[in-house]
């Protein structure tokens, strides 16, 4: 492990991807030791695997999904710069009341996590979650503990509460309505020590 | 004297009578002259003057990008169950919905943790060095220190000027004496007839050698509760930092090893060493014929005046902050075991062998490029396997009051989880635990539903 600088100039472009998620230097070089560390090839790209290895993430039961999230589009690699970009969206939202409103939408705002959830149901990205696809998850989250029926029922349930237009399907903006009271910031945050 | 050879050896007598006088012989005889705790005496203030500049430095520029050492991990985790968790998400829902009952939101919890631990995982954290809290003058150890004072720099040049000019050839110059003088030794009893003298000769030349080697490490070793040391016929148990564990156990008590015999350099010391006490090297192809060892194992044991075996359970080298799961073979041998806790001081060195990333010969190298060793060994009193308990459940009694002991975490987690992956049975525990939260206790498929499993809370 070298100093800061020495990691910092190893990673091309690191000034845009800094301005892009908004990590500062310290929290990117600590990610890229992270990433050299699940590298275990030393590829300089993660594959599925190597996300794989690591324990808890197996045992996590949309750990598959989770992985998936980080090589959409059918990607077999993924470089340090996607790396960051993704986990940019669960770095807490800063106050945005001064933003300017031409700026594109940051990437770890409220809208921004809420797409990024939605987009865990959302598995043939047609920008609704239907019934299919919310069976699928609840049926990764609970599997062999409770009956088909009952995934069924619970399915039904829930786009019953979310569903406003009835057509079956629960679109990003339901979704969202939905969820209009959580806090979102809080719980799809990961606050990075300093 | 204007003859550069002889100029030369007599530096070199002088070098060689200084080492054997000051060094060797109080280290065969066991005592101190007690160099080495001024030394590192000296060593703890110079340390804790660079902290206290290196603080000083980051205050007074505090523009500087340097991240702090996160001896714990990189984030900030939620200290909730995932009940607690389940319940703030849903929080929101209004009164008319029950409680329970899947909401969209559930998956976050999952999607955070899955996150944190793609950021940062306590398992992967065991595999690689413990960070500092604060800079010890060792490059290796320097991950976000810029340049803050010239002083700093000039000691840290200092350092190094010591640590490789001076220190490094006497360290390996007495490492090289002590091996060989193990192996000449061990060969010169062998020819002894088996008698008492020779098992007294043996125990001295061994002791002798691993004394000096110690020495040769700038080894600094505290003993405590000497009266539990552990007794012939016993297995001595410890957790596993570094191939050195056993020059640091052996410096006060003798003890059989048990391992792969080897090819090179290590098979000659170890059949020297067979030649002169028992000891247990398997041969490769016997290691995986897990009744063929502990057959052997048990052998040895049984016969009272054999040495101690040592065994380190955990299977691999774990960085020193935490113990891993014991392997249960080592329990299922019978007769008393001797836990040991050893806990080496990170400030003078860095002693956890990450095989992945050093080989053996550049490991001892680091080894001998530090400033020094400082170990604190804690003998625990003797454990016996208990009525109606097996052996895995010996293995982690044993093991937490090793943790205990040592100040180490007690984490269930595996030590071939370095390699290998973990069990479905993990994954299942977390869905149990999840459709609880759905779905209610009594509206589960599995009827029989054990309370005490379900206690059994993912190892952290």
């Amino acid at each position: 492990m070298g100093s800061t600088n020495s990691t910092l100039s190893k990673i091309p472009n690191v000034e845009e991807l800094m301005r892009e998620t908004g990590f500062s230097p310290a929290h990117i070089v600590r990610l890229y030791d992270r990433f050299e560390s699940l590298d275990k090839e030393k590829t300089g790209h993660l594959r599925p695997e190597d996300f794989g290895a690591i324990n808890r993430l197996a045992t996590n039961p949309i750990g598959d999904r989770i992985i998936g999230a980080f090589f959409s589009a059918g990607q077999e690699t993924l470089d340090f710069h996607s790396f960051v970009k993704i986990l940019a969206h669960f770095r807490p939202a800063e106050n945005h009341r001064l933003r300017d409103p031409s700026l594109p939408e940051p990437v770890n705002s409220r809208t921004s996590k809420l797409k990024f959830a939605f987009q865990l149901y959302d598995l043939d990205k047609d920008g609704k979650i239907s019934r299919a696809e919310l069976l699928q998850v609840l049926r990764s989250m609970m599997e062999t503990q409770v009956t088909e029926e009952q995934l069924e029922s619970i399915a039904d349930r829930t786009i019953q509460e979310a569903d406003l237009d009835r057509d079956d399907a629960i679109s990003f903006e339901e979704f969202r309505k939905s969820l209009d009271r959580v806090n979102i910031d809080h719980k799809m945050s990961i606050r990075f020590l300093r | 004297m204007e003859d550069p050879w002889s100029l030369a050896v007599v530096l070199l007598q002088v070098w060689l009578s200084v080492m054997i006088g000051l060094i060797m012989l109080p280290a065969m005889f066991g005592f101190s002259l007690g160099v080495t705790s001024v030394y590192i005496q000296i060593l703890v203030k110079i340390l804790e003057w660079a902290t206290l500049r290196i603080q000083r430095g980051h205050r007074e520029r505090p523009s500087l990008p340097v991240p702090a050492p996160l001896p714990n991990g990189l984030i900030q985790r939620e200290g909730g169950s995932m009940e607690q968790e389940m319940g703030e998400l849903r929080r929101y829902r209004s009164q008319s919905i029950s409680r329970g009952e899947f909401a969209l939101s559930d998956s976050f919890y999952f999607y955070r943790k899955g996150l944190e631990s793609i950021v940062d995982d306590q398992v992967t954290q065991r595999f690689s060095s413990e960070e500092l809290v604060s800079w010890n003058l060792l490059t290796r150890t320097n991950h976000n220190f810029h340049y803050i004072s010239l002083r700093l720099t000039v000691t840290w040049g200092l350092g190094v000027v010591v640590r490789y000019c001076f220190l490094f050839p006497l360290r390996i110059t007495l490492a090289i004496i002590g091996l060989s003088w193990l192996v000449i030794g061990t060969t010169l009893v062998g020819f002894l007839p088996k008698n008492r003298v020779k098992t007294w000769l043996s125990e001295l030349v061994h002791l002798m050698c691993y004394r000096i080697c110690a020495r040769g490490l700038s080894a600094t070793i505290q003993y405590h509760n000497k009266e539990n040391k552990p007794q012939k016929g016993g297995i001595c148990v410890a957790n596993h930092t570094s191939p050195i564990d056993i020059v640091i156990l052996a410096n006060d008590g003798c003890y059989a090893m048990v391992g792969q015999s080897h090819g090179g350099l290590m098979g000659v010391i170890q059949r020297s060493m067979v030649r002169s006490c028992p000891h247990v090297w398997f041969e490769r192809s016997e290691m995986r014929d897990r009744n063929a060892v502990t057959s052997r194992l048990r052998a040895h044991v049984a016969a009272k005046i054999n040495l101690p075996i040592l065994i380190f359970p955990e299977g691999t080298c774990i960085n020193n902050t935490s113990v891993m799961m014991f392997k249960k073979g080592s329990f299922e041998i019978g007769g008393t075991i001797h836990p040991v806790a050893i806990k080496y001081d990170p400030r003078f060195g860095d002693a956890f062998w990450n095989s992945a990333k050093y080989n053996m010969v550049s490991y001892l190298l680091r080894m001998m490029t530090s400033w020094a060793i400082v170990v604190n060994v804690w003998y625990l009193p003797p454990m016996t396997r208990q009525e109606g308990e097996d052996a895995a459940q010996f293995a982690n009694r044993v093991k937490s009051a090793i943790a205990h002991q040592g100040g180490l975490l007690d984490m269930a987690w595996d030590g071939s989880l370095k390699r290998d992956k973990v069990k479905e049975e993990f994954k299942e525990q977390q869905q149990k635990l999840y459709s609880i939260t759905v779905v209610g206790r009594k509206r589960r498929k599995s009827s029989t539903y054990h309370a005490d499993s379900l206690k059994t809370v993912i190892p952290e």
